[in-house]
C-alpha cells in the first residue's frame, strides 16, 4: 500500500460518506465499519492494518474536509491499545465499539495513595471467592472517574509472589455497589481528578485481562500507550467552531472531557504571558524584572529546540539521543523559573487571587500550579532516575524490595 | 532553523574529532600552554592545511570554502571540547568575520586569503582596559589624519593579541558610532604586552596605540551594524565552542564516577550521583540545542538571529560553569589538584564567561531585541 493509494482511498471514502449532518455516534459507527476509523488496527477490529506511520496521512485527510474521526481521547485509547495486546475475542467485543463510538468512559485505576512512583507497590487486593474477584482497596488520581463506565484496574492476586509478579490485571464494571468515587480537591482549588473506594465490589472472572500474575506486563502495555499519546493527545482538545450536528455533539463531548483541564497551561508556567504582563504593569525596564523573564524565555526557548531536535532526529531516521529524554524534566524547571518571574512581576498583586489579582486569577491559578508540573506523570526524583539509568547507564538503584515476598515488603499502611 | 545536521556536517564532525584526539590530547594541550606563544604551529598547519578549517565560512571569491555559521560552529565545538590551543577563535571567527562583515571588496581580497589559508594570524581588538564588549563600552575613538585615521588609546583581552600578524580594532568613528579600523600588529604606533591569562589555553594581550596610522574597513556608517553582525558569529560560535568544553567534563566526570567505589560501591550508584549526572545532562543538552539553533538562524537570516546569539552565550555561559563545578565535585579531592586534567576546562569555562560579555549582559542584549518584538 503506498502512501498515495491511501490517501486516494480515503479521500474516496471520504467523498462518497462524509456528512457533518449526521449524529456523532451515526457516523463513527460508519467509519468504525470502514476501518478508517483507526487505520492502524486490524482489519478484523475496525481497522485496515495499516503501518502506524501512514495514520497521518489519514489524518491530514480528515483535517482537510473537517470530517470528525473516532472517539480518541482520554483513557479510552489507553484501555483500547490495552484491550486489543492483551484481551480476550470477547473483551473486544464488548468493549472496542463503545469505546470508539464514544458512548462508554473508562478511566485508569492504577495509584493508590501507598503507591505513587512505586506503582507496582499496589496493593488493592482481588481475592478469589465463590467463583467472582472480590476487591478491596482505594486508588487515587483517577482521572474521569466520575464518569468512567469502566476502568482499567491494577490488583495484588498473589501474596507471597515477589512484588512485580503478583499483579492482575482487570476490567471494573464502574457501576456497582463497591465502587465509590470522590473528588479529590487540589491545592489550587480545582478537582480534576478523583479517589476511588473499592469495598467489596466485584469482577466476573472473563474480566480478567492476560494471565494471573501477568498484571504488571500488562500495566506496562497501558503505561507505554499513555507515554506515547501525550503528544497526540493535545491536537484534540480544540473543538471545531461549525455549526452542524455533528460539531455541536463534538463540542459537547470535548467539553466534558476537558473541563477538568483548565489549569494546566498554567501549571506549565505560561511562559508567553511574561513581557505582556511585564510592560502592562510597567515593570519592563526594570533591569531585574528584565534579567528574571530572559532566564525563563532562555530555558524554555531552549527547551523548545532540544524538543525539535528530538523530533527531527526521529523524523530522519537516526536514533535518538537524551534531547528525547529530557524534555519533562525540563518542563518542571522552566515552570518553577516561570512561577518566580510572575511572582516578580505581579509584586502585590501575587497576594491576591481571583478577580482581585488582575488577571481574573490566572496568575495566581500559575502561583499555585506549577508544583503540578514536577509531580504528574513521573516526578522529577524519578525523571532523574530514568535519565541515569537508561541514558547514562549508571548502576539502578539498590532494592530491598523485590527479592522477598511482597507480604513481607515494608510498605506504607493506609 | 535547522533542528539536525546533514550527512556532510556530521562527517565533518566526526574528522575533526578524530584529528583534535590525536593532535590535541590533554598531554599536549598542557605541554602548549606553557609556552609563551601557546600553540603547535605544526597542528595549525594541518587545520589550515589538511583540514581547511581556517577557510570554512570565507566566501569563495576571497580564497575561503564558502560555508556557513553552522559549519564554523560544529568546529568550534569539537575544538572547545578537545580544548585546543590555536589561533583559530581570534583569527577565523573574530578576525575574518569582522572583514568580511565590514570590508569592501578591494580589502577582502587583499586580506583574507592569508587568514583563509592560515598563513596570516589576525585577531579582533575591541574590549578597553576594565570595559567590555558592548558597543556603548567601546570609548576609543578615531582621529582622521589626511586621507586615513590614527587610534590612541589603549585596548585589552586581545585574544591571541602577541600572535596576531593583522589587528582589526572596533573603534567610534570620528563623528561618532562604532567603526572597523585594521593594521598590522607590528605597524607604526602599535605596542603589545603579554597579559597573565587565568586561562592558559587561551593567550591575552593589551595594546596600545599611540597615534597608530589604521585603515577603515568599508564605509563607517555601516560599522555599527557590521560589528553587531560579527558580534552574533563570534557569540555563537563561543557558545558552541564552550558547549563542546562543558559535554567533555560532563563524560569525563561521569566515567570517573563510574570507576570510583567508596563505602564498598561505585559512587555512581549513589542517588545524589546520579541525580547530578542528569542535571549535567540536562544543561549541557537545553544550551547545545541553543547554541545550534544560534548558527542555523544566523545561516537563515532569522530576523531572531541576534537574540538568539546572545541567548546561546547566555545559556553557555551557566552551563558550561556549573558543568565545571559539578565536574570537580564529582571528582572529589583529585579533582581539585593540577594532575588531574578537569582543572583546564574549569579555567577555560571560567574564562569564557566573561569572555565577549557574560550572561547578564547578553540576557540584557536579548531582551532588547525580543521586548520590541514581542
Amino acid at each position: 500500500m503506498t502512501v498515495e493509494q491511501v490517501r486516494a482511498d480515503v479521500q474516496a471514502y471520504l467523498k462518497a460518506n462524509w456528512d457533518p449532518n449526521l449524529g456523532l455516534v451515526e457516523w463513527r459507527l460508519k467509519l468504525m465499519d470502514s476501518g478508517w476509523g483507526m487505520p492502524h488496527w486490524p482489519e478484523k477490529w475496525y481497522g485496515r492494518g495499516l503501518p502506524l506511520g501512514m495514520t497521518s496521512i489519514v489524518d491530514e485527510e480528515f483535517a482537510k474536509v473537517g470530517a470528525v474521526g473516532v472517539a480518541k481521547m482520554g483513557i479510552r485509547v489507553l484501555a483500547a491499545a490495552t484491550i486489543l495486546e492483551h484481551g480476550t475475542d470477547h473483551h473486544k467485543e464488548k468493549f472496542l465499539r463503545g469505546i470508539l463510538t464514544g458512548e462508554e468512559t473508562w478511566c485508569q485505576l492504577f495509584s493508590e495513595p501507598g503507591s505513587g512512583s512505586d506503582l507496582a507497590g499496589a496493593a488493592t487486593r482481588a481475592d478469589l471467592k465463590d467463583g467472582k474477584w472480590i476487591i478491596n482497596g482505594q486508588k487515587v488520581w483517577t482521572t474521569s472517574a466520575h464518569h468512567a463506565h469502566y476502568g482499567l484496574l491494577l490488583a495484588r492476586t498473589d501474596w507471597d509472589a515477589v512484588k512485580h509478579k503478583g499483579l492482575s490485571y482487570f476490567i471494573l464494571d464502574m457501576h456497582q455497589p463497591g465502587v465509590d468515587v470522590h473528588q479529590l480537591k487540589q491545592m489550587n482549588g480545582h478537582a480534576s481528578f478523583n479517589q476511588v473506594f473499592l469495598t467489596e465490589a466485584v469482577i466476573e472472572p472473563e474480566y480478567q485481562v492476560a494471565e494471573l500474575g501477568e498484571g504488571w506486563k500488562v500495566a506496562t502495555t497501558t503505561l507505554m500507550n499513555e507515554r506515547r499519546g501525550a503528544d497526540s493527545a493535545r491536537k484534540y482538545d480544540s473543538a471545531s467552531e461549525r455549526l452542524e450536528r455533528i460539531y455541536e455533539e463534538e463540542r459537547a463531548e470535548i467539553a466534558t472531557v476537558m473541563a477538568p483541564y483548565t489549569w494546566y497551561p498554567q501549571r506549565m508556567g505560561r511562559v508567553d504571558m511574561l513581557i505582556d504582563r511585564a510592560k502592562a504593569l510597567g515593570k519592563f525596564d526594570d533591569p531585574a524584572t528584565r534579567q528574571e523573564i530572559a532566564k525563563v524565555l532562555t530555558l524554555a526557548k531552549s527547551a523548545e529546540w532540544t524538543a525539535r531536535r528530538a523530533r527531527a532526529a526521529s523524523a530522519a531516521g537516526k536514533p535518538q539521543g537524551p534531547e528525547g529524554s529530557i524534555g519533562k524534566l525540563a518542563a518542571s524547571i522552566v515552570a518553577r523559573a516561570a512561577n518566580l518571574a510572575h511572582t516578580t512581576i505581579a509584586g502585590p498583586d501575587a497576594m491576591l487571587t481571583g478577580d482581585d489579582d488582575g488577571t481574573e486569577g490566572v496568575v495566581a491559578e500559575i502561583l499555585v500550579s506549577t508544583p503540578a508540573i514536577s509531580i504528574a506523570g513521573g516526578t522529577d526524583e524519578i525523571q532523574r532516575n530514568i535519565i541515569s539509568e537508561r541514558i547514562l547507564k549508571m548502576p539502578k538503584e539498590m532494592r530491598t524490595d523485590t527479592d522477598r515476598p511482597f507480604r513481607d515488603v515494608p510498605r506504607n499502611q493506609v | 532553523m535547522q533542528f539536525s545536521f546533514s550527512e556532510e556536517q556530521e562527517e565533518f564532525r566526526s574528522m575533526l574529532r578524530r584529528f583534535l584526539e590525536a593532535k590535541s590530547p590533554p598531554s599536549a594541550v598542557r605541554a602548549q600552554m606553557v609556552t609563551d606563544q601557546g600553540y603547535d604551529p605544526d597542528v595549525w598547519a594541518s587545520l589550515a592545511g589538511e583540514l581547511g578549517v581556517t577557510a570554512l565560512h570565507i566566501p569563495e571569491e576571497y580564497g575561503g570554502a564558502g560555508f556557513g555559521v553552522s559549519e564554523l560552529a560544529i568546529a568550534a565545538e569539537e575544538m572547545g571540547r578537545a580544548l585546543l590551543c590555536a589561533p583559530f577563535f581570534a583569527s577565523t571567527v573574530m578576525a575574518a568575520t569582522a572583514i568580511i562583515n565590514a570590508g569592501s571588496d578591494d580589502q577582502k581580497r587583499t586580506l583574507l586569503p592569508d587568514l583563509a589559508s592560515g598563513d596570516v594570524i589576525a585577531t579582533l581588538a575591541a574590549a578597553e582596559p576594565g570595559g567590555g564588549w558592548a558597543p556603548d563600552q567601546i570609548k576609543m575613538t578615531a582621529t582622521k589624519a589626511g586621507d586615513g585615521y590614527t587610534l590612541t588609546g589603549a585596548k585589552s583581552y586581545v585574544l591571541d593579541g602577541m600572535n596576531a600578524g593583522r589587528i582589526v580594532i572596533a573603534a567610534n568613528a570620528p563623528g561618532g558610532g562604532i567603526a572597523l579600523f585594521t593594521a598590522a600588529a607590528d605597524g607604526q604606533g602599535v605596542s603589545r604586552t603579554a597579559l597573565k591569562s587565568m586561562d592558559p589555553t587561551r593567550k591575552l594581550a593589551r595594546i596600545d596605540f599611540d597615534a597608530a596610522p589604521v585603515e577603515l574597513l568599508g564605509d563607517a556608517a555601516a560599522g555599527a551594524e557590521a560589528y553587531a553582525k560579527t558580534m552574533d558569529v563570534m557569540l555563537t560560535c563561543l557558545a558552541n565552542e564552550m558547549n563542546g568544553g562543558a559535554e567533555r567534563l560532563r563524560e569525563d566526570a561521569l566515567e570517573y564516577v563510574s570507576m570510583r567505589m567508596q563505602f564498598g560501591r561505585s559512587i555512581a550508584s549513589f542517588q545524589t550521583t546520579k541525580h547530578k549526572a542528569a542535571d549535567m545532562l540536562l544543561d549541557v543538552e537545553l544550551s547545545k540545542a541553543a547554541g545550534y539553533s544560534a548558527a542555523s538562524a544566523l545561516d537563515d537570516d532569522d530576523p531572531d538571529a541576534r537574540a538568539v546569539a546572545s541567548l546561546a552565550k547566555a545559556a553557555a555561559s551557566e552551563a558550561y560553569f556549573q558543568t565545571a563545578v559539578h565536574a570537580v565535585q564529582m571528582h572529589g579531592g583529585i579533582g581539585f589538584t593540577f594532575d588531574n586534567d578537569t582543572h583546564l576546562w574549569f579555567k577555560r569555562a571560567k574564562q569564557s564567561e566573561a569572555f565577549l560579555g557574560d550572561a547578564n549582559l547578553h540576557r540584557e542584549r536579548m531582551m532588547q531585541h525580543w521586548g520590541t518584538e514581542a
